[in-house]
This record gives C-alpha cells, structure tokens and sequence, in this order.
C-alpha cells in the first residue's frame, strides 16, 4: 500500500500542495493529468528523487519519507525508458541484484527468469542502441522489477510506442498482476490504456486529486 | 533572374566569403611545408634542446591532462546537477582562463608566488622558472577547456538514467561511478584531448612565469621562440609544424570520439 499524508512537493516554481492519497496493496492505479499538473512530481516525491517538504510517505506501513530512493522498494520505470548506454541488456536485469548483492548463480536465475518472461533471451547481450522501442521499454520493465519491489511506478511508459508495441506491453503489464503481489502506480494520458489496465483512475487536477 | 538562379548566386556568395578563410588556412600549412625540408626536420630533431623541449612537452602536457581531469570531471558534474548559491557566478569564474590574455595568467601567476605563503612553499618545493611551473602555467588555461567540456558532456546525459539507478539501489556515488562516468567516456576522452593540445600550444604564460631557459623549462613554442629570436627560421617551422602535427591528430580524435558540440544544460519537467 502507498499512503501519502499531506505531502508538499516543490519543484523550480511549481508546487503540489498537502496531498494525500492511498493507495490499496497489489492495485494499479492510473494517474491522469494535463501536462505540467504535477504528475511526474509527484511520482519522483514517491520514489525519494524530490523532497517531500511537508507530511508523509508510507509505503507498506512503512515511514519512507525520509529514506533514500534505493531503500524504498520501488521500481522506476520512466517515460523514455532510461537504459543505460553502456550496458547490454543481461547487464540491466542484473544491475539492481549486483548492487544489492545477490550471489552470481541468484542473479543469472533471476535474469533468465525475467527474459523468459519479458521475451528478451535472444536480446541478452545486446546494447540499448541496438534494441527497438518496444525492446528498451521491456528492458527497463524487466530491470524495474528485477529486485521484487513492492510498488512499481510508470511514467507514461508507452506513450512514444505504436499501436502494435504497445499492445504487447499492456499484455505483459495486464500478467504482471498474476506474477507478482505488486502496488502500480502508472501515469499516462492516453484513456483506453488507463481503462485497460486500472482498477482505480485518478486525475490530478489544480494540485488536487480527483477520482 | 529566376528563383533557382538567385539561390545559387547567394549560395555561391556565402560559399566564397567563407571560402577565404579556407583558402587562408591551407595556404598558411602548405607554405610552411614548402618551406621545410625533411633535412631541416632530422637536424631540428637532433638537436638536443629541441630533444629536451619534446619530451619537456610530452611529460608537462600528459601530467596537465591527468590534472585537468582530476579537477574537471567533478566541477562539470557539480555544475551540471545542482543548483547552489553562486552557481552562475562560479560558472563565469571558470570561463575566466578562456577568455584572459594568456600573458596575464603568467603574470598572475608570477604575482601569486610572490606572497609569503608561496614563497615559503618556494624554499623547499621551487615552482617558479622551474619545471613545475611550466605544469601549473599549462594547467590553469588548459583545465578550463577541459571543465567546459566535461560540463557539456554531463549536461547531455539524461539525470534520469542516475535516478533510476538511486532507485535500483545505487548510492549517489555508486550511480556517479557505474552509470554517468561510463557514459561520460567519450567527453572524457575529449576532455582530455582538448586539454592536451590546449597545454602543448601554451606560450604565453609559461615564458613569464617560467621564463624560456633552455634545457629547463623550453617547451616546444619556447622553442619556436628561441629559434626565432636567433634567426634560424628553418628550425622554428620545423618545430611548428611538429605541433602543427600533433594539433591535427588531436583534433582527429576529438572528432572521432563525438566531442564536436557544446551543447547547454539540460532541464526536468514537472509532467
């Protein structure tokens, strides 16, 4: 569960104002708003890459506001996916379980187990250069998740995707559900991707969230 | 005249004004080429000074580079991620070295080595009209080329990848070493170079504040100098077109490594 308690987020002139939402555990919920309503400020307040300068974040009954992004278990995935140019792609679903320290065998399992599912086995030792748009976006899904974080957070992740493409990804986020107990967090302007994936629609509106 | 043959002769115009200076470029190379013989070049590079001025300029330009990086890499990303009380000022602060007079950082620096604290540094560490000089007259103009770039290059890699990975679990550092210092690569190598070739043409301020001795403090254009200023023209153009040589392959690598634009900073929305 996500629960935000009268959060401020400041972000150069703008600021979203004493926001509170809750967020029931293992739901997606869709996060809808006109550009500049706040939508991606408030998700970098959730993921510990702004400051929250009043109230609270908690996430599983957990105090975060406070906690730096990585202690937080929340997986990021970002609008233009983010991979990280000089690493291939097995290098990406390993990325967070190095860092955490998982034993080589524990990684390599983990990172077969994603590319079956994310169907990115051919693609392992592949750069991000050389991947289509739909490919970086499964990569950046696959290494979001690798770490089993508890909250998954979307940022329009399949707004620059054709037709096609992005159906594919709406069929492995619509899995993800069976997968794993797994709170989603997903902003993106586009309605029938939200009515396909949501069980909750809020819209952020004037600094206020409306459902 | 017809629309089509209005846009040639304004193309041809453009084409001929900056032609000149082409024109201007290769002519200057080529007559310095016509004007040496491989003879002079063999004699230049047998004579001792001038052998002791090459390996003067390879160690004090390598050692200016490794200093330059060493202070650049993190200035640039400073400056490029945060914002903080003096940014702009701090930004302007560092441009100061590319637009001054090279013979005003000699002398500044001739100055600054003149106040007690230096000049007791002096007693038992000599920089001035010593080697260490010749470093530290290169370093101040080459490492400002060296910061501009590194600024640019930081600015052009999306902070998104480094938030992504604070979010995988990095630490700031952890995120700085594995994601933007490995996609920073080719602007180091540019860095670097610029910085290298920035310190080998460096004059100015070196013949002031580590004045042109040879066999101690002569680097390559206090060898041109020299030379000059004792008529032996064919050594001096031969000198120079060995920097003329190492000015192009530098130039070539900054190329092939993508070090071209100097693109500004980069800015986040609020979605």
């Amino acid at each position: 569960m996500i629960r935000l308690d009268r959060i401020t987020l400041r972000a150069g002139t703008f600021h979203l104002r004493e926001l509170s939402l809750e967020i029931p555990a293992g739901s997606h919920t869709v996060l809808m708003g006109r550009t500049g309503s706040g939508k991606t400020t408030l998700l970098e307040g959730i993921c510990g890459l702004r400051p929250v300068l009043t109230g609270s974040v908690r996430i599983g009954g957990r105090d975060v506001t406070h906690l730096p992004p990585g202690e937080r278990g929340i997986g990021l995935v970002p609008q233009d996916g983010a991979l990280f140019d000089h690493l291939t792609v097995r290098q990406h679903l390993g990325f967070a379980l190095e860092v955490r320290g998982w034993s080589a065998e524990r990684r390599e399992a983990r990172v077969r187990e994603l590319a079956d599912w994310l169907h990115l086995g051919p693609l392992l030792e592949r750069l991000p250069a050389g991947l289509s748009g739909g490919e970086r976006q499964r990569v950046a899904l696959g290494r979001a998740l690798s770490f089993e974080p508890a909250v998954l957070c979307l940022d329009e992740p399949l707004s620059a995707l054709d037709d096609e493409t992005r159906q594919g990804i709406l069929g492995l986020l619509s899995g993800l559900r069976s997968r794993a107990a797994i709170t989603t967090l997903h902003i993106t302007h586009n309605r029938s991707e939200a009515e396909q994936l949501a069980d909750r629609i809020l819209h952020l509106r004037d600094g206020r969230l409306e459902s | 005249m017809s629309p089509r043959g209005r846009d040639r002769r304004f193309l041809g115009a453009m084409a001929v004004l900056g032609g000149t200076y082409v024109v201007l470029l290769v002519a200057m190379v080529a007559a310095d080429l016509l004007y040496t013989t491989p003879g002079h070049l063999w004699r230049a590079l047998g004579s001792p000074e001038i052998r002791y001025a090459i390996r003067l300029s390879l160690l004090s330009c390598t050692l200016t580079t490794l200093l330059s990086l060493w202070v650049a890499v993190p200035i640039g990303y400073l400056l490029s991620r945060f914002d903080f009380p003096g940014r702009p000022l701090l930004d302007a602060l560092l441009d100061i070295p590319i637009v001054l007079p090279p013979l005003v950082i000699g002398l500044s620096l001739l100055i600054l080595f003149q106040t007690a604290p230096l000049r007791a540094l002096e007693r038992v560490f000599p920089v001035t009209y010593a080697v260490p000089s010749v470093i530290l007259a290169q370093f101040m103009v080459a490492c400002a080329f060296a910061v501009r770039t590194m600024r640019n290059t930081f600015a052009q890699i999306n902070p998104r990848q480094e938030q992504v990975a604070l979010t995988l679990g990095c630490s700031r550092s952890q995120a700085f070493w594995r994601v933007v210092l490995p996609s920073a690569k080719s602007g180091v190598l540019t860095a670097a170079t610029l910085a290298w070739a920035r310190a080998l043409g460096e004059f100015g301020p070196i013949l002031v504040f580590s004045g042109a001795t040879r066999l101690k403090t002569e680097v390559l254009p206090t060898t041109v100098f020299l030379e000059l200023s004792v008529g032996r023209l064919e050594a001096a153009v031969a000198v120079s077109l060995l920097m003329m040589a190492s000015a192009v392959v530098a130039l070539l690598l900054v190329r092939s490594w993508g070090g071209g634009g100097l693109p500004g900073p980069g800015g986040g929305g609020v979605g």
